[in-house]
C-alpha cells in the first residue's frame, strides 16, 4: 500500500454477542481488522462462523438482542459506536454503504425503482428532483442497466438486474467504503461472474473500498486484495488473497479449499471437511476448529491459540507458535484470552 | 452404455401462466430426449429457468407430460395410471429434495419419513422389522450411531445430517434411480463433498442410478459419468464428462464453463463481457434459444430450432454452429 | 387425480392403505411444543392459573358451594354477610351458589363450543388451502361470507328458532359459526407450508391426500391449532353469556349467562342486590380473559415478527 492510501476503517477487539434463552452466546469473538482506501477485503466462511453478524455490526445495523458487548469501529478516525443515529445517518450512505444478500428481499416490491433511489437521496442530503433523477439515470449507467428501467418494479427486473440495482442505489454518493453481504448469492453462474468483474470495475473506476462476505471462496479469488478466513466467530487467518490461496496456512483454509472440486485439472477424490461447527453457546476449551482438524494435537484441544503473525499473514493456529511473533494488538491484550 | 433405465422421447412441460382466461404458455421443458443407464451417475446442468428441476418433477411423476412419453425399463408411463403402478415406480424411483431445512417434517423424528417409505413400498418388511431397516439405512448413509440418530428430531441435526436422512429415506425403498435435485446446493461447502462423495459410495455399493441435478458444473465433473446441458427447456449438450468439459462444443457450455470461478485458473476479465440471462421462456418462436447472446449465431440460428444431433460417438449437440465445425472438418471428432 | 379410494388395497397387509396413524411419535414433539409455550410466558402462566382454578369449581361445585343454588329459602335482597359471601337473589337464593354451580355450563359451553369451532375451521381451512382450485374458492367463500356477517345477530336469529335453547343447541350454534375467523388463519399457514418440501416428498412417496393432511400438516400446526381453539372458546364465552342474558338459552339451567338474565328481570343493579349482576359479570370476564391471557403465548407463533431472534445451530440462514 502506498503512502499515500489511509487507513479508513479499524477493528479493534469488536465482540458481539446475542442472549439465546439466558444463555449469552459470542458470535463474534475479538476480531481486528484494517482497511486502506481503495482496497477490496474479502470475509469468507461458512453458516455460523459470524461473518454477517460482524458486517453488521461494522455498519452499526445491528439490532436485539444481538449487541456489541466489546471492541470499537473506527470509520475515519471516528468511533461508529459511540455516534448518535444523526452523526450515523449522515456517514451513512455518503460515506458508507450496504448492499444486502439477496435484493430480491431488499428491494422494496411496491415501489419503483426510482422511487427507492429518491427515498435513500432525500433521507440522506438535500438534493432537488433534478439532481435526483439525474444522478439515478447516472448509478444505472454505471452498472449496465438502461435507464428506462427506473420506472420499473423490482419483479419486472431479472435477479442479476435486481441486485445491480442494489449497487447502483449503494453508489448514489460514491461512497468511501461499500459493505457487501454475499451479493451474487442468488444469481446463477454466468451472472455472478459478470456482477463481479463489474464491481471491480466500478471499484477501480470510482475508488472505493469494498468489503466483500461470501461463503464461496472461489468467487473471490481474482478479485480480493487480502482474505479473512472466520470460523466459528473468530478471524482464522487473514493475508494477501494469492497467498491464501497458494499457502493456505491454517488447517480449516486448506480443509475449504479442498473442498472445491475443480473443473481444470485431474479429478481428485476430495474429503471434504468432517463434523460441524461448534456450538457457540458452549464453545470448546481449546482450538474451536480442533475437534475437526486433522492436524490437531494434544495441546490444541485445550489451549485457545492467539492470532499469530506469520511473515505478513495472521494464523490463529498453535502449529505456527514458534515460527512467529505475536502480534502486538494481542500482546496488549494479553491479560484477556480470547 | 450400460443397460438402459430410464428413457425419454420428445418430453415436453408447459404451464399456463396469466390470468383465469390468458393463452399464454411458459414452455418449460422442450423435446428432451435423454437416457440414464443402470449404475449410472448423469448430471442434469443448468441455470435458473433451464428446466432441469421440472425434468425432475416430470420423472418424479409430479406432473404429467404435456407431450412426449417417459420410459422406465421399456414400459411407458403414461400407462401408469392405477394407484398400485404409481406407488411400485415411486419405489424404484425417488426423489431427494434441495433444500434440507424443509424436506424433513419438523414435528417427527428422523425415522418417521423413512418408515413411511417402508410401509408404502417395501410390504415384504414386517412391522417388528421395520426399524432395523430404518437403522440400515441410516447406517448406510454415515449417520451413526443409527439407533441414536433414528430418535433424534430434524432440529437437533445440521444441514448436511438432514440431507442424508433424506438420501436414507430414498435408499429404503431400495430404489434403482434417485433423482437428486440440488441436493448440495444449500449446504456449506466443506460439507458438499460428503454428500457427494456419498453419492458415488451409494453408486458404488448398491448400484443405484443417480440423475444428478444442478447448476454447479464442477460438483457435476466430480461425480458425474455423463453431462446433459440444459438451457431454456431445451437439452443443448451431451456426452461424457470428461469430454463435455474439456471439449464443449455448444457455445452455452463454453460460456457456462468460462464462467465457473477457479482460483487455480487466471482470470481474464475480458472473458466475461456476457451480461445477459437465461429467458423466460413464453410462447417462444422458432430458432435457437441462445442466439440472443450467442457469439457465433449466423442467421439460421434465429430461424430454425436446432435439434440435438449425433456429432460423435456418445456425443450430442444442438447447434447449427457446431454441426457445420463437424461436418467440415469430420476427422476431429473422430480422432476422440 | 387419483381420489383416495379407501377400498383400494394394494396388498394383504391392508392397514397401510387406509390413513393409518403413524408409527412414529408425533404427539412428543407436538406436546411438549404446547406446553413449553404455556408456561414459558408469564401473562400465559396466569391464563392457565386462572382456568385452573375455574375447572375445578366446575368439577367440585358439591363440595365448594355452600348451598343448592336453586333453594329459594334465604331472605331474598339481602346483602352480603358471613352466611352469604355476595347476599342472595330476588328469590332467596345464595348468589354464591349458585356462581359456583354456574361454572360447569359455562366452562362446558366454553369448551365445547370452541373445540367444534376449531375442528371445523381446521377442516375447512386446511383442506381449502391444500385442496387449492375449486375447492379452495367454493370454501374461501363461504369462510369469507360467515365471517363478514355480523355473528350475534345471526345466532339470536337461529337460536330464537329454539326457545329456550340448552346446552346441546347452544353449542351448536356457537360452534357452526364461529370457525370462521380459525379457518382463515389455518388456510393461510397452510398456504404457507404446502409449497414446503417434505410435503410433496410425501406425495412423491405415494402417501394419499387424506393422510398427508392429518398426519403430515396438522401435526406441524398444533400450536396454531391450539392457538385457534383458546380463541374461539373466548368467543364461546361471551357469546354464550350474551344468549343467555338476553333470554334465549334456558333460564332454568344453572350458569352465570342466566344469572344475568335473571338479574336483569328483576333489575337487580337498581334494586340493591348489585353482585348478583356483578359477580356472574366478572367470572364471565375472568374466564374469558383467562383463554386470552393463554393465547399470548401462541402469538409469537402465529405472529414470527413477535418472535425473539432466535440463532440455532441448524437454522437455515448463513452468517
Amino acid at each position: 500500500m502506498n503512502a499515500a492510501s489511509e487507513r479508513i476503517l479499524e477493528v479493534r477487539g469488536l465482540s458481539v454477542a446475542y442472549n439465546s434463552d439466558g444463555v449469552p452466546v459470542v458470535a463474534v469473538d475479538d476480531v481486528d481488522l484494517e482497511l486502506s482506501s481503495r482496497e477490496f477485503l474479502a470475509i469468507v466462511g461458512e453458516s455460523g462462523c459470524g461473518k454477517s453478524t460482524l458486517l453488521f455490526a461494522i455498519a452499526q445495523l445491528l439490532s436485539p438482542p444481538a449487541e456489541i458487548v466489546g471492541g470499537e469501529v473506527l470509520f475515519r478516525g471516528r468511533n461508529m459506536v459511540s455516534l448518535s443515529r444523526s452523526e450515523l445517518r449522515s456517514i451513512r450512505w455518503r460515506e458508507l454503504s450496504v448492499v444486502m444478500q439477496s435484493a430480491m428481499n431488499a428491494l422494496n416490491p411496491v415501489m419503483t425503482v426510482a422511487t427507492q433511489m429518491r427515498d435513500a437521496c432525500k433521507a440522506h442530503a438535500d438534493m432537488s428532483d433534478a439532481e435526483i433523477e439525474a444522478r439515478s439515470r447516472e448509478v444505472l449507467r454505471l452498472v449496465s442497466i438502461d435507464p428506462v428501467h427506473l420506472h420499473s418494479y423490482p419483479h419486472q427486473l431479472s435477479g442479476g438486474m435486481r441486485q445491480r440495482a442494489m449497487i447502483a442505489m449503494a453508489l448514489l454518493f460514491t461512497p468511501d467504503l461499500v459493505i457487501m453481504d454475499e451479493p451474487t448469492s442468488a444469481l446463477d453462474v454466468v451472472a455472478q461472474r459478470s456482477l463481479m468483474v463489474q464491481i471491480k470495475q466500478l471499484q477501480e473506476q470510482l475508488g472505493f473500498a469494498v468489503i466483500f462476505v461470501t461463503h464461496d471462496m472461489s468467487l473471490v479469488s481474482h478479485f480480493s486484495d487480502r482474505l479473512m478466513v472466520m470460523y466459528a466467530g473468530q478471524v482464522v487467518e487473514l493475508g494477501a488473497t494469492r497467498n491464501l490461496f497458494e499457502r493456505p496456512l491454517h488447517p480449516y483454509t486448506r480443509g475449504l479449499l479442498e473442498a472445491f472440486p475443480s473443473i481444470h485439472g485431474p479429478r481428485v477424490h476430495l474429503l471434504g471437511i468432517a463434523g460441524s461447527p461448534p456450538d457457540l453457546a458452549r464453545p470448546p476449551a481449546g482450538c474451536r476448529f480442533s475437534p475437526r482438524c486433522p492436524e490437531a494435537e494434544e495441546r490444541c484441544l485445550a489451549s485457545p491459540p492467539a492470532l499469530l503473525d506469520t511473515d505478513g499473514c495472521l494464523v490463529r493456529c498453535l502449529l505456527y507458535e514458534q515460527a512467529s511473533a505475536r502480534t502486538p494488538t494481542t500482546e496488549a491484550r494479553a491479560g484477556g484470552a480470547p | 452404455m450400460s443397460e438402459e433405465l430410464v428413457r425419454t422421447e420428445r418430453l415436453t412441460r408447459h404451464f399456463r401462466i396469466g390470468r383465469m382466461l390468458s393463452r399464454r404458455t411458459l414452455h418449460a421443458v422442450d423435446d428432451v430426449d435423454l437416457s440414464i443407464g443402470r449404475g449410472e451417475i448423469v448430471a442434469l446442468v443448468g441455470e435458473s429457468g433451464s428446466g432441469k428441476s421440472t425434468i425432475a418433477r416430470l420423472l418424479a411423476l409430479v406432473y404429467r407430460p404435456t407431450r412426449g412419453e417417459i420410459y422406465f425399463e421399456g414400459r411407458p408411463l403414461s400407462g401408469v395410471r392405477r394407484r398400485r403402478q404409481r406407488l411400485a415406480y415411486s419405489g424404484d424411483v425417488p426423489m431427494v429434495f434441495q433444500d434440507p431445512y424443509s424436506s424433513i417434517n419438523p414435528a417427527y423424528r428422523v425415522s418417521h419419513g423413512i418408515v413411511r417409505g417402508i410401509a408404502l413400498h417395501r410390504r415384504d418388511v414386517l412391522r417388528r422389522q421395520r426399524q432395523k431397516e430404518v437403522e440400515r439405512v441410516l447406517d448406510a448413509v454415515g449417520l451413526v450411531p443409527a439407533a441414536e440418530m433414528r430418535r433424534k428430531f430434524p432440529y437437533e441435526l445440521s444441514g448436511g445430517q438432514r440431507q442424508r436422512v433424506g438420501f436414507a429415506q430414498a435408499l429404503a425403498f431400495r430404489p434403482k434411480l434417485i433423482i437428486a435435485d440440488e441436493p448440495v446446493s444449500m449446504l456449506d461447502v466443506s460439507i458438499r463433498i460428503g454428500v457427494l462423495n456419498l453419492m458415488s459410495e451409494l453408486r458404488a455399493r448398491e448400484g443405484v442410478s443417480f440423475l444428478y441435478i444442478t447448476h454447479d458444473v464442477a460438483s457435476a465433473r466430480y461425480i458425474a459419468d455423463r453431462v446433459l446441458v440444459m438451457y431454456a427447456g431445451h437439452l443443448v449438450e451431451e456426452g461424457p464428462t470428461e469430454d463435455v468439459l474439456q471439449r464443449p462444443l455448444h457455445p452455452y457450455t463454453q460460456l457456462l464453463l468460462s464462467a465457473v470461478p477457479d482460483p487455480r485458473a487466471e482470470l481474464g476479465i475480458a472473458d466475461a463481457t456476457d451480461v445477459g440471462e437465461p429467458p423466460k421462456v413464453v410462447d417462444p418462436k422458432e430458432g435457437c434459444r441462445f442466439q440472443p447472446r450467442c457469439p457465433f449465431a449466423v442467421a439460421e440460428c434465429a430461424a430454425v430450432t436446432p435439434v440435438l444431433r449425433h456429432l460423435g460417438p456418445d456425443r450430442r449437440v444442438a447447434c447449427h454452429v457446431a454441426e457445420a465445425d463437424t461436418e467440415e472438418r469430420p476427422g476431429t471428432l473422430a480422432a476422440v | 387425480m387419483t381420489t383416495p379410494s379407501l377400498a383400494e388395497t394394494a396388498g394383504p397387509s391392508t392397514p397401510a392403505a387406509k390413513a393409518h396413524p403413524p408409527e412414529t411419535t408425533a404427539g412428543a414433539g407436538a406436546a411438549a411444543n404446547v406446553l413449553r409455550a404455556l408456561t414459558r410466558n408469564r401473562k400465559a402462566l396466569a391464563g392457565v392459573v386462572l382456568l385452573s382454578f375455574f375447572l375445578v369449581l366446575a368439577i367440585f361445585p358439591g363440595q365448594i358451594a355452600p348451598d343448592d343454588p336453586t333453594a329459594e329459602i334465604y331472605t331474598p335482597g339481602a346483602g352480603p354477610s358471613a352466611h352469604h359471601l355476595l347476599g342472595t337473589t330476588a328469590y332467596g337464593q345464595d348468589i354464591l351458589s349458585q356462581l359456583i354451580w354456574g361454572t360447569r355450563l359455562s366452562i362446558v359451553i366454553a369448551l365445547a363450543a370452541g373445540g367444534l369451532a376449531t375442528a371445523l375451521a381446521v377442516l375447512v381451512g386446511v383442506s381449502a388451502a391444500y385442496l387449492g382450485g375449486i375447492a379452495d374458492g367454493i370454501l374461501s367463500l363461504i369462510t369469507d361470507v360467515i365471517l363478514v356477517i355480523p355473528i350475534f345477530p345471526l345466532v339470536i336469529v337461529i337460536a330464537a328458532y329454539r326457545k329456550n335453547a340448552g346446552l346441546f343447541t347452544l353449542v351448536v350454534v356457537l360452534g357452526a359459526l364461529g370457525w370462521s375467523y380459525g379457518a382463515r388463519q389455518l388456510r393461510s399457514q397452510t398456504l404457507s407450508i404446502r409449497s414446503r418440501d417434505f410435503l410433496e416428498a410425501a406425495r412423491v412417496r405415494g402417501e394419499r391426500k387424506l393422510y398427508v393432511i392429518l398426519f403430515e400438516i396438522l401435526p406441524t400446526m398444533t400450536s396454531l391449532i391450539v392457538a385457534s381453539f383458546l380463541g374461539a372458546a373466548l368467543y364461546a364465552v361471551l357469546t354464550a353469556a350474551g344468549l343467555q342474558f338476553i333470554g334465549l338459552g334456558d333460564p332454568s339451567s344453572q350458569s352465570w349467562g342466566t344469572m344475568l338474565y335473571w338479574a336483569e328481570n328483576n333489575e337487580a343493579l337498581g334494586a340493591g342486590m348489585p353482585l348478583w349482576a356483578i359477580a356472574p359479570g366478572v367470572c364471565v370476564a375472568l374466564l374469558g380473559a383467562a383463554f386470552a391471557l393463554m393465547n399470548y403465548a401462541f402469538d409469537e407463533i402465529s405472529n414470527p415478527a413477535l418472535r425473539p431472534v432466535r440463532r440455532s445451530r441448524g437454522a437455515g440462514s448463513r452468517t
